[in-house]
């Protein structure tokens, strides 16, 4: 893994992984012993993601491994790289009920991008190359190596591949060059062009070619959850988050186009509301370098299968002269200026004015992870992203307990940032251990508990669509304060609004983890909102 | 529709459940599977033949197989030209009485009675699935008690 340019592992020990860990002892590789195995999972994800690099978790058989599954799933459906390592029981008791014996390749078979397991030591230096390049290369993903514990305990002639070459597995990188004819075709023809771009862009590093070729097309440019980030919140062609809390002239703009460039996106179900309804007089062109992810859902005029950074390089070269939309752009400005975002106060403080406040103190230069729930949902909205891997939030998957300890990993892997997480007081708890984790290894994220004492996502749609029957959403919480400091992390406890800014800048100048608890407007709604299955210009709770 | 899908893989285990996890995850059941080595030890040749209601989400399971590491090649025989071919055996009631019709019910499909024993014979026959299916409904009137079929194997022009 060293050859691999790995410089840090989370993870935690067990009996059969005992063999690779008594090598860690003195092997000069950094292990961060965090205190549950998903938050090893998630902290690599995060590290991931905000290096571009792979991600790498450590953990023991049976439960140590089972406890990695909703980080490697929530991994999957983002397509992070992440290289997981389990230990197995040893190669002649599998199958035996051994105890702390689960088949991990078999549970994770449907959460990886591929899996191994290691029968031969022979095969290890072989299968750890395989599996960085399968995890870093096409579309990403997670790979998992259950290696047994009698195979940990074998030595063997180290050697290692100069290069991986798979018959069966070769990413295709480039567009078809008839295919980039049709696509600028449609787009010279086009009067009202959209660009809907996607966490792709920020995996293939388009970020500066996405730019370019907005300006040079003088399109609008909308990015999905995944997609904050590669493309500047502040640039006057931007359009801010579509889908089921975008921005209602996002949606207009996506359902009045007459082309849309999907580029690195995937038309998630969030993204596209009711599928029959959607962008009906619009034809497509979606740009991917994962075959399968075109025509799933919505079908494709122009398909181009290859990676995003170089398919808007080829799209550059051919492009001569800029379409004229000045026409649309006004009618876009038009729904910008009519349904700006907007809050209302009502007294305490309102969870997206805190997040106002963290976007005007980093200036956008901070990175910011996200749990998953209402919290997420105003992080995407007001929060403005700058650059690409500044915006990390479970986007698939939707695991609550995510961005703390993703927060770790981002912070690990770039300790010069400032490195938040904003939680909910619901998902904070899902992964609360993690203050030990941060506190012994000195990883000082701040996380800042948007506390409402709900539920809130799920107690908005029981207000809205099951007659405020709040079933099992109000949250008995405990003094969050308390909880940072029991861990010996620094807590911070904000009722007023005048003491929402002050509580930031002290926690960036705090050199250690810091919980802000912020007490919120309890049952603030995110909004827009489009209810699920319905058309995304169908908004509710609009300026 | 019923769809015929080769899929050429890399001869490893765990291969075969990565295939049928595929169908198995959206509910297809299916119907025959025939797996075999190559000319190539390390590369063997499946044979899945799948009931799909519908054409886009079989589309999909395509593009998934396609995507699996181990996988080499998947081909669908639906619009393709092809032959194809299965195996059955069948265990039949044959008295002294009914011999010499059977073995001539059987000669008509190409096909043999290899074994003849205490009123019981083995019947081999080769064919396209509507020949095999012909040649069951024919041997019904003797009496099947026993039938094993390989599933489908198919190739391309």
């Amino acid at each position: 893994m060293k050859r691999e340019g790995v410089e840090v592992i989370f993870g935690y020990p067990g009996g059969q992984a005992i063999h690779i860990f008594d090598k860690l002892y003195d092997f000069p590789l950094k292990l961060i012993l965090v205190r549950h195995e998903q938050a090893a999972a998630h902290a690599a994800d995060g590290y991931a993601r905000a290096t571009g690099k792979v991600g790498v978790c450590l953990a023991t058989s049976g439960p140590g491994a089972t406890n990695l599954i909703t980080g490697i799933a929530n991994a999957y459906m983002d397509s992070i790289p992440m290289v997981a390592i389990t230990g197995q029981v040893k190669s002649f008791l599998i199958g035996n009920d051994a105890f702390q014996e689960a088949d991990v390749t078999g549970i994770t078979r449907p959460i990886t991008k591929h899996n191994y397991l290691v029968k031969d030591i022979k095969d290890l230096s072989r299968i750890v190359a395989e599996a960085f390049y399968i995890a870093s290369t096409g579309r990403p993903g997670p790979v998992l190596i259950d290696i047994p514990a009698d195979i940990q305990m074998q030595e063997y002639e180290f050697s290692w591949p100069e290069s991986v070459e798979m018959r069966s597995y070769k990413p295709t990188l480039f567009g078809h060059p008839g295919q980039i004819k049709k696509a600028v075709k449609a787009i010279m023809r086009s009067k009202r062009p959209i660009i809907y771009a996607g966490g792709g862009v920020i995996t293939s590093n388009g970020s500066a070619e996405l730019r370019e070729f907005a300006e040079k097309i003088n399109a609008p440019v909308t990015l999905t959850l995944m997609g904050l980030g590669a493309f500047p919140a502040a640039h006057p062609l931007f359009l801010g988050m579509l889908g089921m809390h975008g921005t209602a002239y996002a949606n207009y703009a996506t359902m009045n186009a007459d082309l849309i460039i999907a580029v690195g996106a995937r038309f998630d179900d969030r993204v596209t509301g009711k599928l029959d309804t959607f962008a009906k007089n619009a034809d497509i062109i979606h740009i991917d370098i994962d075959p399968s992810s075109i025509s799933k859902n919505v079908a494709v005029d122009v398909p181009i299968v290859g990676d995003v950074k170089n398919v808007l390089g080829q799209l550059l070269e051919e492009i001569k002269k800029a379409p004229d939309t000045s026409e649309w752009l006004k009618v876009v400005d038009g729904w910008k200026k009519k349904h700006p975002l907007v809050y209302q106060y009502k007294g305490k403080i309102n969870p997206q004015y805190v997040i106002e406040q963290i976007n005007e103190v980093t200036q956008g230069s901070a990175i910011v992870c996200t749990e998953v729930g209402q919290h997420q949902m105003w992080a995407a909205q007001w929060y403005k992203a700058l650059h690409p891997r500044s915006f990390i939030s479970s986007g698939g998957l939707g695991t609550m307990g995510f961005g703390f300890p993703a927060a770790m990993g981002a912070k690990m892997g770039c300790p010069d940032k400032t490195v938040f997480d904003i939680a909910g007081d619901g998902s904070i708890q899902m992964n609360i251990q993690e203050l030990a984790t941060c506190v012994c290894n000195k990883i000082p994220v701040k996380v800042v508990i948007l506390n409402n004492g709900y539920l809130g996502m799920v107690r908005q749609w029981q207000e809205l669509f099951y007659k405020r029957r709040y079933s099992h959403t109000i949250m008995y919480n405990p003094d969050f304060v308390k909880v940072a400091e029991a861990y010996g992390g620094v807590g911070i406890r904000v009722t007023k609004k005048e003491e929402v800014r002050p509580a930031i800048e002290k926690a960036i100048a705090t050199d250690n983890v810091v919980f802000i608890d912020i007490h919120v407007e309890p049952e603030e709604n995110v909004y827009p909102m489009v209810p699920a299955g319905e058309a995304i210009d169908k908004m509710r709770g609009l300026a | 529709m019923r769809h015929t899908i080769s899929v050429l893989v890399e001869n490893k285990f765990g291969v075969l459940a990565r295939v049928a996890g595929l169908f198995s995850a959206r509910g297809y059941n299916i119907s025959s599977l025939a797996v075999s080595e190559t000319l190539d030890p390390d590369v063997s040749y499946m044979t899945i033949v799948v009931e799909a209601k519908d054409a886009s989400v079989l589309e999909q399971v395509k593009k998934q197989l396609n995507k699996l590491i181990d996988i080499i090649k998947v081909t669908d025989f639906t619009r393709k030209d092809h032959v194809e071919r299965e195996l059955v055996l069948v265990k039949v009631v044959c008295t002294a009485k009914t011999k010499a019709k059977l073995e001539s019910l059987v000669g008509r499909y190409d096909g043999s009675v290899i074994k003849c024993k205490d009123d019981i014979a083995i019947i081999e026959a080769v064919g396209e699935q509507a020949q095999v299916k012909q040649l069951l409904e024919d041997l019904s009137t003797f009496g099947v008690k026993e039938l094993v079929r390989t599933g489908k194997i198919a190739v391309a022009y």
